[in-house]
């Protein structure tokens, strides 16, 4: 059963192209990377998947649901932001604790410690985030994202800025999700620490699929040949003749 | 409506070209005097500036909640004559209002009421041209407000204080002076509506030239 | 339904209160701008130690407008610094309701400078607010709240604009001209030497009136304009 559908999504910003035929579709229980260089579109999917920006062209299923079908959607989605989406002028608790409103969450106060042992992070709860590690507010900011068992969970470059036993915590903590059944899709270009982890990998370039494969080992190399397919130079294949 | 244009355009050039003549053997207002004739141009000028405030708006009202793309055309096009037009409004007025109340510019409801929605009109090219991407949405929005506010203005003012003459004197003018300010209007509305139309296919144009220079290599 | 659409929209004007009670950085400066704008106009308005009768009203709600524009742009500034308006856009709650709560924040804050300005006002132009303080609550009330329905939803589109600390003035003065009227009349009849209470009353029905429709189709609007 498939339940994440994109049907050839293209997303334009006034003349700049920052994806087009996008098509892929994926099922519960997967990992899935998007990979490519800065500029290659993997936020704007992203951001699409998050019904946050509509797509120029084609659609994104969900299920049998669709981006407009509003609140219904969206509670089924957690994103984690290159940004993060916390208040650093809130601590860990009161960030988790308004959100957990804002997601309907019926029990908040427990779910918001729930979420707190779960980042390791029992005893700073009453801290401010502003006062927080990187790895201390990616943990949070995951638990944020988290907070009502989304089926889809997106990530923009979770692994930005992590120590090993940071992203090890995260890389496990993903795991675990992907293990219960929902689908991930994460942005990165960090090679190193995706290999081994995703259980497919999409290439994009210049906002185009170049490729997909679900290999599990040797990510560096497939990334490499994934790219050299892709076209050389934007310009040329956009100014081609018809 | 694309064919009418050039005829559109030529009548009206050749109306605006013969009205000068038409002015002149209107008949000579005792107490306004030469002043009056500036009449025949600012009534149709400000009533379409108003005109073109509603289609704005409306067009406007169709992009946001009906996401009617080519709607925006016809807003960018609205907005652009509306500005042009608000300038002209406010040029001729005060012409009429030196001599009549002796001083260019008095808060009065109209006047006051042209001004800010001539200051909306700006303020909605200005979001237009440095919204960035998707700044048609915005600038949808802001029109919507813009459109909606202009009865309001001109109610706060009138309560606070009125001076402009009422739009009732119109029907109740001289023939002799009926007939070259029809003509008038005549011929500056054809004018808008070809302008109007021009812009919007402009417009169109190069939204469907983006459409297919983005979907060029997708073939 | 409802019950939820309120919920969301007072956890959304608790979580900006509880940010501002911690930093009170926009309260601060909000009151000191204010009470700068006050400074200027008497500059230019007083002769021989003396304000001339009836601009305490104009230089009131000029300062309030003026430093709400301040205000609804640094709350702003503030969801933008995490990107957590994306994150609060991207909850399952109603949208509107996020608009809601984000209104109510602003239009607290405005209401708690108006708290220092209309005393100094009062104080330093001699203006007897104390005459009918109903009657001049409600007038700040619904002036503030028309103000604050248009500014809220412009500050909030224009949050991924770059050039929206001058943008948001530009579009938002000549859209609130008929409410700072209101306001300005409504005060000044009250602030006459012959208090004109009729007046006061009239514009103040005018002001609900504008309010209702103002927040209305901001409600409408904020939903498409929202999605990029």
């Amino acid at each position: 059963m498939q339940y994440l559908s994109v049907v050839d999504v293209a997303r334009h910003f006034g003349r700049r192209k920052a994806l087009s035929q996008i098509s892929f579709s994926c099922a519960a229980g997967e990992m899935i990377g998007l990979l490519g260089p800065n500029g290659a579109g993997k936020s704007t999917l992203l951001n699409i998947l998050a019904t946050l920006i509509a797509p120029s062209k084609g659609e994104v299923k969900y299920g049998d649901q669709g981006a407009n079908d509003g609140a219904d959607v969206r509670a089924q989605i957690g994103m984690l932001g290159h940004d993060l989406f916390l208040y650093p002028e809130l601590t860990a608790r009161e960030n988790l604790e308004f959100f957990a409103h804002l997601y309907g969450v019926t029990d908040v106060h427990s779910t918001a410690t729930r979420a707190l042992h779960t980042a390791g992070l029992v005893d700073r709860g009453d801290d401010f985030v502003a006062g927080f590690s990187r790895g201390m507010r990616q943990r949070v900011a995951l638990e944020r994202a988290l907070l009502h068992e989304p089926k889809l969970i997106l990530l923009d470059e979770p692994f930005t800025g992590l120590d090993q036993t940071s992203t090890a915590a995260l890389v496990g903590r993903l795991r675990e999700r992907q293990r219960a059944g929902c689908l991930i899709v994460l942005a990165t270009h960090d090679l190193d620490v995706a290999d081994g982890v995703l259980s497919r990998a999409i290439y994009l370039k210049d906002g185009r699929m170049v490729g997909s494969d679900t290999g599990s080992s040797n990510l560096a190399d497939r990334y490499r040949r994934a790219m050299d397919r892709g076209p050389r130079n934007a310009d040329s294949a956009l100014w081609g003749g018809e | 409506m694309q064919k009418l244009t050039t005829p559109f355009i030529v009548l009206s050039a050749g109306m605006l070209l013969v009205a000068p003549w038409i002015i002149n053997a209107a008949p000579y207002e005792s107490t306004m005097g030469l002043v009056q004739k500036v009449f025949y141009f600012h009534f149709p000028v400000a009533i379409l500036f108003l005109v073109s405030a509603i289609i704005c708006g409306v067009n406007s009202a169709r992009v946001l909640f009906w996401k009617n793309e080519r709607a925006d055309g016809w807003a960018v096009a609205a907005a652009e004559l509306g500005f042009v037009l608000g300038a002209l409004t406010l040029v001729t007025g005060p012409l009429w209002a030196r001599k009549a109340w002796g001083v260019w510019w008095v808060w009065d409801a109209r006047l006051t009421m042209s001004l800010v929605l001539f200051l909306t009109f700006a303020a909605y090219m200005l979001l237009r041209r440095y919204g960035g991407p998707g700044s048609d949405r915005l600038g949808a929005g802001m029109a919507l407000f813009g459109m909606v506010n202009v009865p309001f203005i001109y109610v706060s003012v009138n309560v606070w204080r009125t001076l402009h003459p009422m739009t009732s004197v119109v029907p109740t003018l001289p023939t002799d002076m009926g007939i070259p300010l029809w003509f008038c209007f005549a011929a500056f509305t054809m004018l808008f509506v070809a302008l109007l139309n021009l812009r919007a296919t402009l417009e169109h144009q190069r939204t469907r030239l983006e459409a297919l220079y983005l979907a060029q290599d997708e073939a | 339904m409802m019950r939820a659409f309120f919920r969301v929209a007072w956890q959304v004007m608790r979580k900006d209160m509880t940010v501002e009670i911690r930093s009170r950085e926009i309260l601060l400066t909000t009151l000191l701008f204010a009470v700068s704008v006050v400074l200027i106009f008497s500059f230019a308005l007083v002769r021989e130690g003396r304000a001339p009768d009836d601009v305490a009203a104009g230089i009131l709600w000029v300062a309030i407008s003026f430093s709400g524009t301040l205000a609804m742009g640094r709350t702003f500034e503030r969801e933008r610094y995490n990107d957590t308006l994306r994150a609060l856009i991207l909850a399952p709650a109603d949208r509107p309701a996020i608009y809601v709560g984000k209104l109510l924040g602003l239009l607290l804050l405005m209401l708690l400078v108006e708290i220092v300005l209309v005393p100094m006002v009062g104080l330093l132009f001699a203006a007897p607010i104390f005459a009918y303080p109903g009657m001049l609550l409600m007038l700040l009330v619904s002036g503030t709240l028309g103000f604050a329905a248009v500014g809220t939803l412009f500050a909030a589109m224009l949050v991924r604009v770059r050039s929206r600390d001058t943008l948001l003035p530009v579009l938002l003065y000549p859209i609130t001209v008929p409410v700072m009227i209101g306001g300005v009349r409504g005060t000044a009849a009250l602030f006459q030497a012959v208090p004109d209470e009729p007046m006061a009353r009239f514009w103040i029905g005018l002001l609900l009136f504008w309010d209702a429709i103002f927040v209305t189709l901001a409600l409408w609007t904020f939903e498409p304009v929202m999605t990029e």
